[in-house]
């Protein structure tokens, strides 16, 4: 990596019209029509798309503690290759990243590493136990600006607790992303509850379960004027809750992944545990939904919740195995194939949804989900949008393998990522 | 016949009553005096047990031993279950050994169709039940016991009584009879019955005084103790007094309609001390009819190609016994 300076030829930016983007000192310098720049490397990009670099609300990057399935450093490079230039990096280490210490560590990887920004989570609860809040002022105040709160892989199921981490965060501005997840009605879950269930024999984890606890907290946020973000919503009713919350004028925001865009719980028919992940795979009209809730603004952005996992972990009976799926170097392919490729987006909608949105939602906004124009930080990516590939999964950054696209053929490639104007990945390779 | 059987879901009725006829034959020939048949000669059975079975162990191995199979029993059960990992590293083990037929139990929904598609192994596979999914030679021995009875299954009632919810022997019963043409009632409280059940090929009612007296056959389903802690009915002397079988229900059964229990049994809760005993109760001999379902099982999974499967079953059976009571009879 360098300080190149970088002449991006006829990109169609956010889909439109072909113009040229100049990359100079790490930001753009100009966009239109540029014949030439002093000692810049030249990128044809005739056919390709550039968009804001994309952002992921929730990434798990298993470091503290299970280096073994994924480091900083695989990971971050994974969201390069995925066109990502910023993650928000789930809690759920070991150690819990609960304290200043462990985000400042997180923090410091991730800048070490330098494929794309990391920015820490911070645990709701002291070792996600939902008992009573982690030093969540002492991770705002730290070297990596935590603003976003979120115990995901555990509910904050306690009402009162919630209500309480909910003002809290107010004193800066941050959000509590909840992971939507009444535990006594999934004890045990291990699959989408409904017919397919009763016939598998396996323990369902029914809808019911992820709305009571969305829409008890609408209702939270509603009246400690709060910001709630509810991480991986999975269900039709989900999307009808956070709809009416959102008409209410409610500060509420909401992530889908992009597995539930694309894949049902019919899956879930072979017992292969690499579709076992937690919330679980749905019905199609579910999938539908989504999609629609995506398309209208009724979800805000698309979050991977990429969650690697060792082989060991996937290559068990059902009920022993890890949930969770890969998400990052396939995430911007699920979403052009479910949303773009199917006429219910545009790759603008795409940047808004990918990008835009979720630095909102992060409070990362000053640095990522920019314009692409000039004196705009150089966060982008190029995407070719006709290209085919086939998923390989021994072919990944990621340091696991638990992608549930193996062998399948995907729409689009990203061909280049820029961090501040440092090329990430080039001709779609780890630059 | 498949390569495995993993479930009655996907057993057609052809390859049921293929399984049911053959058993009926080896029966037969069970009931002469050498019941050892040396059709599995030189082919090795493992009993791949990861939950506590005595039952439906002894009885694989029994069918095994009757077809002069070798028998390994594998008894896994424990912690190393909870990891996971130990079914795929068994299986791979077994595999190594040469095992033409593993018959596994398991706590896990799947574990015997992973077993059987996670590429570990190229044996045989036959479920022997797996956590709450499905218990297929349970069912057939079920439906052999009706057959018997019954005389057939076009139109016959079957009603299975009890937690439906987390009975694999009702998944793998509704299945099997449904594809074989008899009508199937569910019984049991809401709690017990698993979400989607109206698209089940069965009927289901919250009544058992409604059902009994239309019921050719009655089946008893324990219910676990470890359920009365889980909120699913209130106590245990309610759910007696609605889903209990004792001698008062019984009664009012129509007159040839038998009573059958999977085992084991929970006396005093789902059937009465009185009823498992009666002249009504079948419940020993579907013990005994385990045994020939499963040599049938057996049999029809390993011995040779397809080809030697089909009608002539019985004529085969019968030229193997012929030849092995001869063979003894020079030896002496």
């Amino acid at each position: 990596m360098s300080t190149t300076t970088y002449l991006i030829k006829n990109a169609s930016i956010l889909g439109g019209d072909a113009e040229d983007i100049l990359v100079r000192d790490g930001v753009i310098a100009e966009v239109g029509s540029v014949a030439a720049a002093e000692g810049a490397v030249e990128i044809d990009a005739t056919g390709l798309i550039a968009l804001p670099g994309l952002v992921d609300l929730h990434t798990h990057l298993r470091e503290p503690g299970r280096e073994d399935a994924e480091t900083v450093e695989t990971g971050t490079r994974a969201a390069a290759l995925g066109g990502f230039t910023a993650v928000h990096a789930m809690a759920n280490t070991d150690p819990v990243a609960d304290t200043a210490g462990v985000v400042e560590q997180v923090w410091r990887l991730g800048r070490e590493a330098g494929f794309c920004d990391v920015f820490p989570v911070g645990a709701v609860t002291v070792g996600l136990g939902g008992e009573r809040l982690a030093e969540l002022g002492a991770m705002a105040d730290s070297a990596a600006r935590v603003r976003m709160f979120s115990d995901d892989g555990k509910c904050v199921s306690d009402a009162n607790l919630m209500r309480r981490a909910l003002e809290y965060v107010k004193a800066f501005d941050g959000v509590v992303a909840q992971h939507a997840q009444e535990p006594r009605l999934t004890e045990g879950a291990q699959m989408n509850e409904g017919e397919l269930s009763g016939v598998l024999g396996l323990a369902g984890w029914p809808a019911v379960a992820e709305e009571a606890i969305i829409a008890r907290d609408i209702l939270l946020a509603a009246h400690t004027q709060s910001r709630l973000h509810v991480c991986h919503v999975s269900t039709a009713g989900s999307v009808e809750l956070i709809r009416w919350a959102k008409a209410k004028g409610w500060p509420v925001t909401a992530e889908v992944t992009p597995h539930h865009l694309i894949l049902t719980e019919d899956l879930v028919k072979g017992y292969d545990p690499i579709y076992k992940v937690n919330p679980p795979l749905r019905t199609a009209a579910d999938v539908e939904a989504l999609r629609a809730g995506l398309a209208d603004g009724t979800i805000d952005a698309v979050a991977t919740d990429h969650a690697p996992h060792p082989q060991e972990d996937k290559d068990c009976e059902w009920a022993a195995a890890a949930m969770g799926m890969l998400g990052l170097e396939t995430a911007l392919s699920i979403v052009q194939d479910t949303m773009v490729d199917s006429g219910l987006m545009t790759w603008e909608e795409v940047a808004d949804r990918m990008s835009v949105r979720p630095a909102r939602i992060g409070q990362v906004d000053d640095r990522h989900g920019r314009p692409i124009a000039a004196g705009e930080p150089a966060n982008l990516v190029l995407v070719d949008p006709r290209a085919r590939r086939t998923v390989d999964r021994t072919a990944l950054a990621s340091l696991s393998q638990n992608t549930p696209y193996q062998g399948m053929e995907l729409p689009g490639a990203v061909v280049a990522t820029f961090l501040r104007g440092t090329a990430t990945v080039l001709d779609g390779k780890l630059a | 016949m498949r390569r495995h059987l993993l479930s009655t879901a996907d057993l057609s009725r052809d390859d049921a009553v293929l399984i049911l006829d053959t058993a009926e034959e080896i029966a037969r020939l069970s009931a002469r005096p050498i019941k050892k048949l040396p059709t599995l000669r030189g082919r090795t059975v493992v009993n791949l047990f990861f939950e506590d079975s005595t039952r439906t162990r002894t009885s694989f191995e029994v069918a095994a031993k009757r077809l002069s199979a070798d028998v390994i029993n594998f008894s896994a059960k424990g912690s190393s279950v909870s990891k996971g990992e130990s079914l795929k590293d068994t299986a791979l083990t077994l595999e190594a050994m040469g095992a033409d037929a593993v018959v596994v139990r398991h706590s896990a929904s799947g574990a015997a169709y992973r077993l059987a598609n996670a590429g570990w192994t190229s044996s045989h596979v036959v479920n022997a039940g797996d956590g709450t999914h499905e218990h297929p030679t349970q069912a057939l021995l079920d439906a052999f016991t009706l057959r018997r009875h019954l005389g057939g299954f076009d139109g016959r009632r079957i009603t299975v009584v009890g937690d439906v919810l987390h009975s694999r022997v009702a998944r793998s019963n509704v299945h099997l009879l449904a594809t074989l043409g008899a009508r199937v009632t569910l019984v049991a409280p809401p709690t017990l019955l698993p979400v989607g059940i109206g698209n089940w090929p069965c009927e289901v009612s919250y009544d058992l005084d409604a059902v009994v007296p239309d019921s050719d056959a009655i089946m008893m389903l324990r219910v676990q103790r470890e359920r009365m802690n889980g909120g699913f009915f209130p106590t245990q002397r309610e759910y007696s007094r609605r889903y209990g079988l004792d001698a008062q229900r019984m009664a009012r059964l129509p007159d040839k309609a038998i009573v059958m229990h999977p085992g084991p049994m929970v006396r005093g809760m789902e059937i009465s001390a009185e009823v498992a005993d009666s002249d009504r109760s079948v419940i020993v001999e579907q013990v005994a009819n385990g045994v020939s379902v499963r040599m049938a099982v057996l049999y029809l999974l390993l011995s040779g190609s397809e080809s030697a499967i089909g009608p002539d079953v019985a004529e085969n059976l019968s030229a193997e016994n012929t030849k092995r009571a001869e063979q003894k009879g020079a030896a002496a």
